[in-house]
């Protein structure tokens, strides 16, 4: 500050004017993003005039509540943006930049706080550790040079570290005559491009950041444009709460212990959202409890979600340490001693596999080797390499061991407990960084001690009871319907399903078939034994057949168990299927175009003892689900999953 | 889930939230990594929003850690009763060093001059310190918005053994996974204000209602003016020269440190509210040159390899 500055504020301004501006501002929310491009797409005079503009917009909007309101003048056209982001001076003297820079800026709208990240293919490092918290990405090109392999290379490392937004500067358009062609063309490869990649959002712009055209003011020379500017584009833009949709998650950092009357566990809440008397689970212990009180930063409260840093104390007296996740108890975490994840190398020394890192996951930290590079990722052409080792700025795909279980969550679903840095044990260089894939091997407490695995343990990891669900009656019943309403529910409960109908099944497995009745006896074997081996499997399965001989269904009963083969009869009378006749298939028939149809000119046998009877009649198949479910549940089919085995199962 | 049955927005946590939360986040996991950290206290706003922080990160607990204060013995009187005051009142530890030898010879801003002092009183002042009680981390209160060497400096700043920065051998900084690893003598400085911006940090001031050293306010105070600057006359260490006249002047102070190293502006600003106002408003009229400042950064730059906070 300068300290020859005197200057008086002679303002007449009321003071809350200013306050409740101050205030209001309180409301706004946060953007992070992250801007690569090469040398001279013109990052730093991108940042440079963001930086600039939004100041300046800012200072008139204070002044504005002054009472003379003042104006500022133009700025010289000849002011260097760039310097405004200027580097170290071990930077400057090298003239390279070489590592990230955080850089802020705020709207009234959204506070902006930018990783600049340099973008040499020497430097993915750098462009990852800024993708890391970053919600979007700012991909520059040169409008002459249009897309490059770099640009490639950004937005690779931007999806395979979560972003889920990206903007395409096309910057220097001006040295393109604003042409709008040279824009489509550009916008168009991206877009083909990108495709490929799962972005929510994709926005090409035209600008010239070295004049401000569709940096933060609308330009005059590109009449054509009609998209939004980037500023408003950045302010605009809908980062949903990807993290607030997911399951509960608190990965415990501190256990706050006052006094013996209290005990609470804090972190920040990675997932989801908890409320008082929810029921949470330790995911390494699978110990249960209750939420008793949740203390955030703005006092006790009854509820909190992700984001917030908290302290939650439990309704039980049970161990947690540091480095456990506190998991939503209906919804748990994968816990597992062996992993499959992306691994980004860091170091100067290559990774070797089988030398042991220790691993920071969360707050835990544990040994870990890499057992396995399953292949190396080129960034440029994203082909799969075989490789040894990984040198620095290298990406693959690998396996990993512990030497014991952490809990998770699949990076997609969760950057903060699908992540880890390796740190080597010898220099404590921080020397990789991981995003997991999946669980390779389960760790339970209940199947460390089960030495054959079998239906029982199978199902048991699916947390479930295996079952058939045999919906069975005339073309047109509606059988496949309700099957596909009543898999949709056990779905959304977390259930594991699978569905075997005429369709999928005549196409495939069974394509040599005809309706003969051998062909017809010889289908409903097949897909019984398929039913079994799926049972067997542990899912739930349901089957959704005409099947009209009662002596097949038998059959399939026998082959899948009883216990297991619930026989559903969609009792729809045949002038009904008739006249719902939704594939024709009546009409063909009684014209004579199909032989051997069930109803018409071949038998249907009535179940006789069914488990199930279902009419539909006048109803809402929706209605007609809820009676198979409500059937399952009664019947025990869907207990929770910790009560399946009596433990505490995952 | 539905969210909305909870009483849940899918609104995203606001700025301010979200930089609280991020705070609060880092200052426990240095907590929890390390054997024997302290945090930085250098009685200032910043230094006042990271205790407030810390207060809240451990509640109903209190910070697990203890304050320290490099006292050059040349702070404002009311920095130091404001200091004790704000220990005594959280219930927190206080450590207060000062550099012994520079004690001795009496080193000070008016006999040695600002560089001498500053690096004596303050940059080994803090290095015996840290050395003394073995500290392995030490959070500070500085901002990436500050100035230019700051703006790529992690959150977890290694320190090799003789407290040196090196801006080229940096850890990378993914998420919110931090490495706090460090070998015998090695350290970590700690910056949970890393992303806030001095406006943030106003904001935070005025919501949270934290307490400020009442020299931020304007007042009537003694001052006299020396090169071209107004200062205040603390103490009797201060000598008038002649030529010079103490004057009563309604004066504040924008940052706070050594007074005689400390220029005040003239000012009517007697609330937090009028001073954010005028501090944002005074910004439009400094722009003009001002923009850039090459030699600053780069002596911070500088200092910070020799181990300067
Ligand atoms: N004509 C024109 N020049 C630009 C534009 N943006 C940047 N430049 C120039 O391109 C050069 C490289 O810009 P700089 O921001 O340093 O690139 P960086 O290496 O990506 O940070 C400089 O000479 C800039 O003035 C633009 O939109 N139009």
């Amino acid at each position: 500050m300068s300290s020859t500055d005197t200057s008086t504020a002679t303002s007449t301004a009321p003071q809350e004017a200013v306050t409740d501006y101050i205030l209001a501002q309180e409301q706004k929310d946060q953007l992070r993003f992250l801007t690569c491009g090469s040398v001279d797409d013109g990052k730093s005079t991108l940042i440079g005039r963001l930086l600039f503009d939004t100041k300046l917009i800012f200072e008139d909007q204070l002044a504005s509540l002054e009472k003379d309101s003042r104006k500022h003048g133009t700025v010289g056209e000849d002011i260097d943006l760039a310097l405004l982001v200027d580097g170290l001076e071990a930077e400057r003297e090298q003239g390279i930049t070489i590592d990230v820079a955080y850089r802020f800026f705020a709207t009234d709208k959204r506070k902006f706080i930018v990783a600049d990240t340099p973008g040499h293919e020497q430097y993915t490092r750098n462009m990852a550790t800024g993708a890391s918290t970053a919600d979007l990405a700012v991909l520059l090109v040169d409008a002459r040079h249009g897309l490059m392999v770099q640009t490639r290379r950004h937005a690779f490392i931007a999806s395979l570290l979560g972003i889920r937004h990206v903007v395409l500067a096309v910057n220097k358009i001006d040295l393109v005559d604003f042409s709008e062609e040279r824009f489509n063309e550009i916008k168009s490869d991206f877009e083909t491009f990108a495709a490929g990649f799962d972005f929510e959002s994709l926005e090409a712009i035209p600008m010239s950041a070295r004049y401000g055209d569709n940096v933060t003011g609308r330009s005059e020379k590109m009449g054509w444009y009609n998209g939004p500017t980037l500023l408003e584009h950045l302010e605009g833009v809908q980062i949903g709460e990807h993290e607030l949709a997911q399951p509960f998650r608190l990965p415990v950092q501190w256990v706050n212990r006052p006094n013996l009357d209290f005990r609470g566990y804090s972190g920040t809440i990675a997932a989801g959202s908890v409320q008082v008397g929810d029921e949470l689970v330790v995911s390494a212990s699978g110990k249960t409890s209750k939420v008793d009180q949740i203390l955030t930063p703005q006092g006790e409260a009854r509820l909190a979600r992700a984001g917030e840093a908290v302290t939650i104390t439990l309704e039980d007296e049970i161990d947690i340490s540091r480095g456990d996740l506190l998991a939503a108890a209906g919804s748990r975490p994968d816990v597992a001693d062996q992993m499959a994840a992306h691994l980004i190398w860091m170091a100067e020394d290559a990774l070797m596999p089988g030398r042991s890192y220790i691993m920071k996951m969360g707050a835990k930290t544990v040994t870990a080797t890499v057992t396995e590079i399953k292949h190396k990722i080129n960034v440029n052409s994203f082909e799969h390499v075989a490789g040894k080792q990984l040198e620095l700025n290298e990406i693959a795909f690998c396996n990993l061991a512990l030497a014991a279980p952490v809990a998770f969550d699949p990076y997609e679903a969760n950057r903060t407990t699908g992540s880890f840095i390796l740190i080597d044990r010898v220099t404590n260089a921080t020397v990789g960084a991981g995003m997991v894939w999946f669980a390779l091997r389960r760790a339970t407490n209940i199947h460390w001690q089960a030495l054959e695995v079998d239906k029982t343990a199978r199902a048991d990891s699916l947390g479930q009871k295996p079952a058939v669900l045999w919906f069975t009656g005339l073309s047109g019943s509606g059988k496949s319907t309700i099957a596909s309403i009543v898999e949709k529910k056990l779905h959304l409960e977390g259930r594991h399903t699978y569905t075997l109908d005429g369709d999928n099944v005549r196409h495939g497995l069974n394509k040599d078939l005809g309706f003969t009745d051998v062909d017809r006896v010889e289908n409903i074997r097949r897909v019984g034994e398929v039913a079994r081996l799926f049972a067997d499997a542990g899912l739930i399965t349901l089957v959704s057949f005409i099947s009209p001989f009662r002596a097949e269904r038998q059959l399939a009963r026998e082959m899948v168990g009883e216990g297991e083969f619930i026989e559903v009869f969609v009792d729809t009378p045949i002038e009904e299927c008739k006249k719902r006749d939704p594939k024709g298939l009546y009409a063909k028939a009684e014209a004579g175009e199909i032989k051997n149809f069930t109803g018409i000119d071949s038998p249907y046998e009535a179940p006789e003892d069914p488990e199930l009877v279902l009419n539909n009649v006048g109803k809402d198949p929706e209605d007609v689900a809820e009676e198979v479910i409500r059937y399952l549940r009664a019947n025990n089919y869907l207990l929770s999953p910790s009560l399946v085995s009596g433990g505490g199962g995952i | 889930m539905d969210i909305t049955a909870t009483g849940l927005t899918a609104e995203r946590l606001s700025n301010l939230r979200r930089l609280e939360a991020e705070s609060i986040h880092i200052i426990r996991e240095v907590a929890a990594e390390f054997r024997n950290p302290v945090m930085l206290y250098s009685i200032g706003k910043d230094s006042g929003v990271m205790l407030h922080l810390a207060m809240k990160a451990f509640y109903p607990s209190k910070p697990p850690f203890p304050l320290l204060h490099v006292d050059t013995t040349w702070k404002f009187r009311d920095m130091i009763t404001f200091r004790d005051e704000t220990a005594k009142r959280l219930g927190l530890d206080l450590l207060v060093h000062t550099n012994p030898e520079g004690l001795e010879k009496g080193i000070g801003p008016f006999s040695h001059g600002s560089s001498v002092h500053t690096h004596i009183m303050k940059t080994e002042a803090l290095k015996q310190a840290l050395d003394e009680y073995g500290f392995d981390a030490a959070f500070g209160g500085a901002r990436r918005d500050e100035e230019k060497s700051r703006a790529k400096e992690r959150v977890f700043s290694f320190r090799n053994a003789s407290h040196g920065w090196d801006p080229k051998n940096q850890r990378p900084e993914l998420w919110n996974v931090y490495n706090a690893r460090v070998a015998k003598g090695e350290s970590i400085r700690a910056f949970p204000l890393s992303n806030w911006t001095e406006l943030d940090i106003w904001q935070y001031i005025l919501t949270e209602n934290i307490p400020m050293v009442p020299l931020y306010l304007a007042a009537k105070r003694p001052v006299v003016e020396r090169d071209g600057m107004l200062m205040m006359v603390d103490d009797e260490r201060m000598e008038i020269q002649p030529g010079e006249e103490v004057m009563e002047k309604m004066v504040r102070f924008r940052t706070l440190g050594c007074y005689p190293l400390t220029g005040a502006i003239e000012s009517d600003a007697d609330t937090l509210e009028a001073i954010v106002k005028e501090m944002l408003i005074a910004r439009t009229s400094e722009r003009s040159g001002r923009l850039i400042d090459h030699d600053d950064s780069a002596s911070m730059e500088k200092k910070k390899r020799e181990g300067y906070f």
